[in-house]
């Protein structure tokens, strides 16, 4: 029995970016796509892109190698995409866009908008019983944030997932 | 000019020759226009339309271009469904169309709709939709180059019934697709490792798939095996790619392929894969499989690539390509010896037993006997799918590429009568034998008026064994013989219900009556049906189970479990 036969290996996340024509469909083929060959993505980020018609998608996944391997062959085989970018972290700008709805009191109100700046989030909206903060930054940065607040106690959240870029020229 | 009149154009643009259709409501206006365009676009009203997008497959495997069928909307298309995938899970170029409500309707639940671009998506390559008839040349185009270019698959096309009415305001005609650059050339750096661990290996193995036949690299395969000594394997999709009578065909490994087929795999020290894709039929055991041998993979599609077995040398690109390249290298080296090959050959001939079997009912491989007897070296084979496609997998023997035609990935029951009748039209000059099994054929049964009205001869053979004879095996074999819903009992009288479509129909329930019905058959101007009464419970042997190593094989002609020497 040879062990190095069998695919597997350690996961670890993984960012991607995908250029597609911007057309409605899209979407729905990528996503039947992920959830017919089991790949189970965390995040996806939609928009448009510099280029006219096409959309720039930004998902991310936990998985090992070889099924990044073979989410990117697949997704590559959609008609609809133009090109795949692997964002790897250390050649890219990441970020993630989160809203935290926090309730408050008149007590701890100072205390929340005092740990919102040291985290350089914005304060959106105030009223008698909560606080909407901004924050934008690297998921790990928001992750400390919202446990943070969780001691105030948190209404609602909503993040985008991670956005990203390629650094550099390429 | 209207929509409708666009459609047509732009299918014989594209050089299709011949629609498989059955009409309704949703694609009248399409149905108008055949009739000024008959002369150049046949079209052929099936029974059923699975049975026009299996037409349009068999027309396809054997035309080598796009086959084209055509439904109505919401059932009609749905209808479809079966066949898309067949040809989806075999790489089959073809071309499906159906109407749709029109577009101010769509997503409101109008009267025969349904969602066609949702269904159809995870079983094409591709689909349309064409909600503006100005881009109905531009889209079709389009369709058919996605369909037969790279990997070939199907692609759908939805088109809602104003777009076949309005008027085309519009010539646009661009094809050019961003996303879609298949990789044909492959990178001479593999190419030249990939000589260097032929010349290396002592015991070589090519492991041929569909892609030969795809790709039309029979020429150059031969090339290969010849020059090098190299024993070829075939998977079923890659039947008739290799000479089966050649002395150095092992032919088609696989879960009821032959022993040394599989063995020899199990033995190799090197898998050349051109164009397979290492299908669970094929490995059984991952763990266990050609754990012994270095893997050299070569593919169209990169996915394909490590999806299953992990791969020592991948090379993407088209196989005529690859082959002709490496061949071109490894012909300037001396090849080692290959005792290998030698040894091997032997096991060849110990795998080849006596199929003239004497008997009734008949055993199953009588038929084959005979089949081989009576088919001609162009003459074409489809099947269904069940015991009666493995027999003919396993004993029935096509030297001349293109000659085998069946449902590998999706194992669909019915796709043999109506790939018949596609490939009869791609193919006049040629015999075309459908070996069916009784529950496979009784699925598309009405075809037979197709055969009798639009005059296409083809012969099919029904290995009538009463029984769901694959189902029924797996149920002896794996659960004591609780046989469940698998009892035909042979219902109903074949050879009368093809009397009853106006053709002939011959039982043959004696070994003897059955050469004498293929030769008749054979002669006639028009589809001949036999159905022979088969053995109840005989088993198409040797197997693997599934999922077991793919040497643990059990029954059939050589008695050694997994060792050739």
């Amino acid at each position: 029995m040879d062990e190095s036969r069998e695919i597997g290996g350690k996961t670890k996340k993984h960012i991607i970016g995908i250029m597609v024509d911007d057309h409605p469909g899209v979407m729905s083929k990528l996503s039947s796509l992920f959830a017919r060959r089991g790949f189970n993505i965390d995040s996806i980020v939609v928009g448009k892109s510099a280029h006219p018609g096409m959309a720039h998608i930004v998902i991310s996944v936990v998985a090992n190698d070889e099924i990044i391997e073979q989410l990117e062959k697949q997704v590559n085989k959609l008609i609809d995409v133009a090109k795949i970018t692997d964002l790897a972290p250390a050649q890219s700008v990441i970020r993630e866009h989160c809203l935290v709805k926090v309730a408050s009191t008149e007590k701890s109100r100072e205390d929340i908008i005092n740990i919102a700046k040291i985290h350089k989030a914005k304060v959106l909206d105030i009223n008698h019983s909560s606080i909407i903060v901004e924050i934008v930054g690297r998921p790990a940065k928001i992750e400390n944030f919202i446990e943070l607040m969780g001691k105030y106690g948190i209404k609602e959240v909503s993040r985008t997932g991670i956005n990203a870029l390629q650094r550099g020229t390429k | 000019m209207q929509g409708s009149e666009a459609i047509i154009k732009t299918l014989i643009e594209e050089k299709a020759e011949h629609v498989f259709g059955f009409p309704g409501g949703a694609v009248m206006p399409i149905y108008d226009k055949f009739l000024d365009y008959e002369d150049e676009l046949r079209h052929i009203l099936v029974r059923h339309e699975q049975a026009a997008a299996h037409a349009a497959d068999g027309y396809a495997k054997i035309s080598g271009k796009a086959g084209v069928c055509l439904a109505t909307s919401g059932p009609g298309a749905t209808n479809l469904v079966t066949g898309i995938m067949t040809a989806y899970m075999d790489s089959v170029p073809l071309i499906a169309l159906a109407g749709n409500v029109p577009t101010s309707l769509l997503g409101n639940d109008a009267f025969q709709e349904s969602d066609m671009m949702g269904i159809t998506m995870p079983i094409t390559k591709h689909n349309f939709q064409i909600r503006d008839p100005n881009t109905i040349r531009s889209k079709i185009r389009k369709a058919f180059k996605i369909a037969q270019h790279g990997r070939p698959g199907p692609v759908y096309i939805d088109i809602p019934k104003d777009s076949q009415v309005k008027e085309v305001t519009k010539d646009i005609n661009n094809v050019l697709i961003a996303g879609f650059k298949p990789v044909l050339k492959g990178h001479p750096v593999q190419i030249k490792k990939a000589a260097e661990m032929i010349l290396k290996a002592e015991c070589p193995v090519i492991l041929a798939g569909g892609g030969i036949l795809i790709s039309k690299a029979y020429a150059e395969l031969g090339e290969l095996a010849e020059g090098m000594s190299i024993p070829v394997t075939t998977t079923f999709m890659g039947k008739s790619c290799f000479p089966e009578t050649h002395p150095l065909c092992l032919g088609v490994i696989g879960m009821h392929g032959r022993k040394v087929a599989n063995y020899a795999i199990g033995n190799a020290d090197l898998i050349i894969n051109v164009g397979c894709r290492f299908s669970d039929r094929i490995t059984g055991d991952l763990k266990t499989f050609a754990s012994g041998a270095k893997i050299i993979h070569i593919d169209i599609d990169s996915a394909e690539i490590g999806k299953n077995v992990k791969i020592d040398l991948p090379i993407v690109g088209d196989a005529k390509q690859v082959l002709s390249e490496l061949v071109k290298i490894i012909k300037l080296k001396a090849p080692k010896s290959r005792g290998w090959a030698e040894k091997i050959k032997k096991f060849i001939k110990d795998c080849d037993c006596a199929i003239d079997v004497k008997g009734s009912p008949l055993d199953p491989r009588k038929i084959m006997f005979e089949l081989n007897r009576i088919l001609g070296k162009e003459d074409i084979l489809s099947t269904g799918t069940g015991q009666h496609q493995m027999f003919a997998m396993h004993f029935v023997k096509r030297d001349v590429p293109h000659t085998f035609i069946s449902s590998g990935g999706a194992g669909t029951m019915g796709y043999g009568f109506p790939a018949a009748i596609g490939a009869k039209v791609a193919k006049p000059d040629a015999q075309v034998f459908d070996l069916d099994g009784d529950g496979s054929f009784a699925m598309v049964i009405q075809e037979l008026a197709t055969c009798k009205e639009e005059n296409i001869k083809v012969i099919p053979v029904i290995m009538n064994n009463a029984y769901l004879g694959m189902v029924r095996q797996w149920m002896e074999l794996f659960v004591d013989k609780r046989y469940s819903g698998v009892h035909l009992k042979r219902t109903p009288d074949f050879a009368k219900v093809a009397e009853a479509y106006g053709l002939e129909g011959i039982t043959v329930e004696r070994d003897s009556e059955l050469r004498e019905a293929f030769e008749r058959a054979y002669k006639a101007d028009s589809t001949v049906l036999i159905d022979v009464i088969t053995q109840e419970e005989a088993n198409i042997l040797p197997m693997f189970s599934a999922g077991a190593n793919n040497v643990d094989m059990f029954g059939g002609c050589i008695q050694n479990k997994g060792e050739l020497f």
